[in-house]
């Protein structure tokens, strides 16, 4: 088979392009079918079958010139026919409703085929859905993933996922929740319960909840691909930019995180030699711009953290100092238990681990941190640093019950173990 | 267009702690919510204490059981509603959170259409 340039296509070079098309193009042309059909799973279904035309058609023809425009075109074409169809059999569950009027922020240049893309973000992060809901709907519409993959993502079956998907999709269009991009009064309380969902997933793939590895890549990549496709269609909103910097802050360490041997290797022991510079560039690039709004949100202070260490060419030389001072800032605008959690952490390492004790222990009463393990191992590692074994032991011990990640329990067991060779203290 | 009900409920033991003058205060909110929201607004009502309520049930001889109080009892009780008809859900919920509710919250329930 030959393209108009006259090259040769293979059936396989058309089904690397079609998955490329599925991972680039997915929400573009869901998002615009939607627009047709008014209905989330009848769009899924045209979808899917253009994707399914696109393998022998770009294997006979070439690949179009714009894929996303191509796969769009029949999609919709193929909601048309099934919609006159179903039209002479009966009318359908309530519709999704559009508004029919001037082109969302983020519009493509195909007068014909609006960038919807915006307006299927809304609708899956709406606050009126759970936010279990809203994250599998977001892997699920935004993403393409299949029901199958988001349930292995959560590490529920397929069949609890699929009823989940069912009843937010069930919700939607029962409630009227809109298919669009919110009033201006609206927007910022919505712009960052997206950001809560993308957050979600990527802090899920960055620290798996459970399960062999301490990294989950594929959320990490989608939730990085998400935060990206926010900042092109959310250029204004400082908090899209902030979140994007923290992933590629945080996510510049990936390399570094284990040793070769899968053990869990600290800040402290990471390799900065091997770190992402060009994540980190763009990262601190981006951290600098999301930091000029006032006042800064929390995704630009958490990244702004995450510059700080960026920034250490080494871990001693650190800026205790000014993390401190981000986290108090932090702790301000977001008074989460464990934004203060880490704030302790942030406090033993610029005072010392008395005073780093000291501030966990004036978060003993905070039910949301009684089983965080993270609550836990911190109070330990402050104990060990001042040889207070035995307490520390219990601590460790304590963190490790409530630890269902692998790699982190190996790290944990053998704090435990160092604990037990060097006794009576360290 | 879509008609949403908003419910009001009132944690009664709020309720009962509330002074006169929170009570002049509350019709009057709702007067202001009357005439910002009214537009939208199909009907509304105050009700009576849940403890004024009788429960009706069907029993299996084909017959009722009647029973004095609310069906469920819950700290939260149903003290009144509005009936409203707009767009979408973000507009109903748009206009539920001005819906004045000092001594408990509201909840948006869409109204189910039978075609």
């Amino acid at each position: 088979m030959t393209d108009a340039a006259g090259r040769q296509w293979s059936e396989g070079a058309s089904a690397a392009a079609v998955a490329e098309a599925h991972r680039r193009e997915w929400a573009f042309v869901l998002a615009a079918t939607v627009r047709v059909t008014r209905d989330l799973d009848l769009a899924e279904e045209c979808v899917q079958d253009a994707y399914a035309q696109a393998l022998a058609a770009w294997s006979d023809r070439g690949v179009p010139a714009r894929p996303g425009a191509w796969l769009t075109t029949v999609a919709r074409r193929r909601a048309l026919e099934l919609l006159r169809r179903e039209a002479t059999m009966r009318r359908r569950l309530p519709h999704l409703l559009t508004e029919q009027t001037e082109p969302g922020p983020g519009d493509g240049d195909d007068p014909d085929i609006p960038d919807d893309r915006l307006r299927l973000i809304f609708t899956c992060c709406h606050p009126a859905l759970s936010v279990e809901a809203q994250v599998a709907l977001t892997l699920r519409l935004l993403c393409g993933l299949s029901t199958a993959e988001v349930a292995r993502a959560f590490l529920v079956g397929e069949a609890t996922m699929a009823a989940r998907i069912t009843r937010a999709k069930k919700k939607i269009a029962a409630a009227a929740i809109p298919y669009r991009v919110p009033a201006a009064d609206e927007l910022p309380a919505r712009v960052d319960a997206v950001l809560t969902v993308v957050h979600l997933l990527f802090t899920t793939g960055h620290t798996a909840p459970a399960g062999a590895e301490l990294i989950r890549r594929d959320l990490v990549e989608r939730s990085l691909e998400l935060a990206r496709l926010l900042r092109t269609l959310l250029p204004d909103e400082a908090g899209v930019a902030g979140l994007l910097a923290l992933i590629l802050l945080t996510d510049a360490r990936r390399d570094t995180r284990t040793n070769a041997d899968g053990r869990l290797l600290l800040l402290a022991e990471q390799d900065r030699s091997r770190w992402d510079r060009r994540a980190i560039d763009e990262g601190i690039a981006l951290v600098r711009h999301a930091l000029r709004h006032r006042p800064p949100g929390r995704f630009a202070l958490m990244a702004a953290i995450a510059a700080v260490h960026a920034e250490a060419p080494v871990w001693q030389d650190t800026d205790w100092a000014e993390i401190v001072a981000l986290y108090d800032l932090l702790v301000q605008l977001w008074p989460s238990p464990v934004v203060a959690l880490n704030r302790a952490v942030a406090v033993g390492f610029a005072h010392g681990p008395a005073a780093g004790l000291a501030a966990l222990d004036a978060l003993a009463a905070e039910p949301q941190l009684a089983g965080y393990a993270y609550a836990a191992s911190s109070r330990g590692a402050f104990l060990a640093r001042l040889g207070r074994a035995a307490e520390a032991r219990v601590a460790y011990e304590e963190a490790l019950l409530l630890t269902e990640n692998a790699v982190e329990r190996a790290y944990l067991a053998a704090r435990l173990r160092d604990l037990t060779e060097d006794e009576p203290s360290r | 267009m879509p008609q949403y009900l908003i419910l009001i409920y009132d944690d009664e033991a709020v309720r009962a702690a509330a002074n006169p003058e929170e009570f002049v205060r509350l019709l009057k909110a709702h007067e202001e919510f009357g005439a910002a929201d009214g537009a939208v607004v199909r009907a509304g009502h105050a009700l009576q204490a849940a403890d004024t309520a009788t429960a009706i049930r069907a029993d299996s001889s084909g017959g009722f059981v009647v029973t004095d109080g609310a069906f469920a009892e819950t700290k939260e009780v149903l003290a009144g509603y509005y009936l409203i008809e707009v767009a979408h859900l973000d507009e109903a919920l748009a206009v539920a959170k001005r819906v004045p509710a000092p001594f408990g919250g509201v909840e948006v329930r869409p109204i189910r259409v039978f075609e």
